[in-house]
């Protein structure tokens, strides 16, 4: 089962070419991370899957349907949550989820959805009096009432404190073992990495890697050894880490030494990320 | 039209939380008539044919109602709406837009009906007005002045970017024009600048239509020019917002 599949989509604003021909497949019930800079082309992906805007060039199926010819049936189906939060200020989290589950046929309860994004005791207070990581989660909330099979996050956690973002990792990992399929966009390597099944790196409208966490950093066969002598940082890349590893502690105990800091470390997806969108 | 049902019970809660909108768009004509009609409401006004001070106040504040709530605040509920993303997010729902517009609409009406059925029954109990006699006319008045007075409200958003700027935009275009229009004093005696700009305003003739329905006794249609101005205003605010009526924000 397939829930997205992308071919060939292009998309320009004027002489900005915001999107050069990428292409993509979601399968159902899969976490998929769209990663890359501010204007690589994120938002103007997710907003034509949505239905939002409109592909100069390829196809897009989301759900079985081109977004651009898509009916009540199929928004059914979905939930979005846009880049910045969209609430009414003077509801209560209830109403909202209230207000909003309305609007579809079969509707989570709005008690459960509170469960799910974490704001029980926050349930019957003003929007207006939440912190800013409590609204994010309202926004999640409202993207889950109609029980959605599909859900895309443009950036779901951009200004969480640390605490907040574990939060939100926990509320969209149980979405995920509800069997939702989600399509993410965020700049955070760390937030892809712990939620993704698989990634894709945007750069000026080309997709430059795509696959999962594990194997985009595995494709890099160097393992980094640092350490400092005399004070000064020794970083050394290499294929054969056990063997130099080897080398190094054997002759720095022969001699009495310490390896002062040592450590040994693959490159992480952040390492994978930056290598790839470094501007050349 | 369950969802118009649900969607119209949601925009009233919405309106009537919204503490300041509801004072400045729904209180504030029945705060002014309460005050000038103390003022006023037993001076014979000359220049309009020698009628109550209160009598002539009520059918005024009733054309400025109009503009409050179905112009005004309509245009900055949207305004704001868009700019906040709530639109953009109600457009990815399964909720039909034109259900949602129309029971933005439909609310918006329902506020303006109550706030005419307050100042009408505060003019009977305080102020000693009767009550209209021709009711239908009366009907027939209010929704005029409800249909034309929203599609400019509607037709406005198109021309104001930013919520900041919503209320501040609009209010400098409604105040002016409801005191230039004759709601509170009548135009007869402006000087003649005024008067000029008075006669191209909507409102002008709709507070006129609705003094002669209200004051005078006389049927809607025994004046098919003022409801002709004011027509052909709401079909310009309808093209407006045919033109410019967006769900997405303004980018920056």
């Amino acid at each position: 089962m397939r829930a997205i599949k992308v071919e060939g989509l292009a998309k320009r604003y004027g002489s900005h070419e915001a999107l050069r021909g990428i292409d993509f497949e979601i399968g159902a019930g899969e976490v998929f991370g769209l990663l890359g800079p501010n204007g690589a082309g994120k938002t103007t992906t997710i907003e034509i899957l949505e239905g939002y805007r409109e592909r100069d060039a390829g196809t897009v199926e989301v759900l079985g349907e081109d977004p651009q010819r898509a009916d009540r049936a199929w928004r059914e189906r979905l939930g979005v949550v846009l880049q910045s939060s969209s609430l009414y200020p003077n509801l209560t989290v209830r109403e909202s989820l209230r207000i909003f589950g309305g609007y579809y046929a079969s509707p989570r309860n709005a008690g459960e959805v509170i469960d799910i994004v974490g704001l029980a005791e926050k349930a019957d207070a003003r929007v207006r009096t939440l912190s800013g990581g409590q609204k994010r989660r309202l926004d999640l909330g409202l993207a889950l009432v109609g029980n959605p099979e599909l859900v895309f996050l443009d950036e779901p956690t951009t200004g969480f404190d640390p605490g907040a973002r574990r939060a939100a990792w926990e509320t969209i990992r149980n979405l995920r073992s509800l069997g939702t399929t989600i399509l993410l966009t965020t700049h955070y390597l760390d937030e892809a990495e712990q939620l993704s099944d698989r990634v894709a790196v945007l750069r000026e409208g080309r997709i430059v890697r795509e696959g999962s966490p594990a194997e985009l950093t595995g494709g890099n066969p160097e393992t980094e050894i640092r350490y400092r002598r005399n004070g000064d940082l020794v970083v050394e890349a290499t294929t054969d880490p056990t063997r130099r590893l080897y080398e190094l502690t054997a002759a720095a105990v022969e001699q009495g030494e310490e390896l002062v800091e040592l450590e040994v470390r693959r490159p992480t997806l952040e390492d994978v990320y930056l290598e790839l969108t470094a501007e050349d | 039209m369950n969802l118009f049902a649900h969607e119209l019970r949601a925009e009233q809660l919405l309106f009537w939380r919204n503490r300041e909108a509801a004072f400045f768009t729904f209180f504030l004509p029945v705060i002014f008539f309460l005050i000038f009609a103390s003022v006023y409401g037993d001076t014979r006004i000359k220049k309009e044919g020698n009628i109550r001070g209160a009598s002539f106040l009520e059918a005024g504040m009733i054309g400025y109602g109009v503009a409050a709530t179905c112009f005004a605040g309509l245009a900055i509920t949207l305004v704001i709406r868009r700019e906040s993303g709530i639109l953009k997010r109600i457009r990815a729902t399964p909720l039909p837009p034109p259900a949602y517009l129309l029971a933005v609409l439909a609310s918006t009406f329902v506020v303006f009906l109550i706030e005419a059925v307050l100042i009408i029954a505060i003019g009977r109990l305080l102020f000693s007005v009767p009550v209209p006699g021709r009711l239908l006319s009366l009907l027939a008045v209010l929704a005029i002045g409800a249909l034309c007075f929203a599609a400019m409200g509607v037709g406005i958003t198109g021309l104001v970017h930013s919520a900041e700027g919503s209320s501040a935009v609009i209010n400098a275009v409604y105040l002016p024009m409801a005191i230039i229009s004759g709601t509170f004093f009548t135009p007869n005696s402006y000087p003649q600048f005024l008067r000029v700009i008075a006669t191209v305003l909507p409102l002008t003739h709709y507070t006129q239509l609705t003094r002669d329905v209200m004051v005078r006794g006389q049927h809607v249609w025994h004046d098919w020019g003022a409801i002709a101005v004011v027509g052909v205003w709401g079909l310009i605010g309808l093209a407006a917002a045919i033109r410019g009526f967006r769900w997405q924000p303004f980018e920056s």
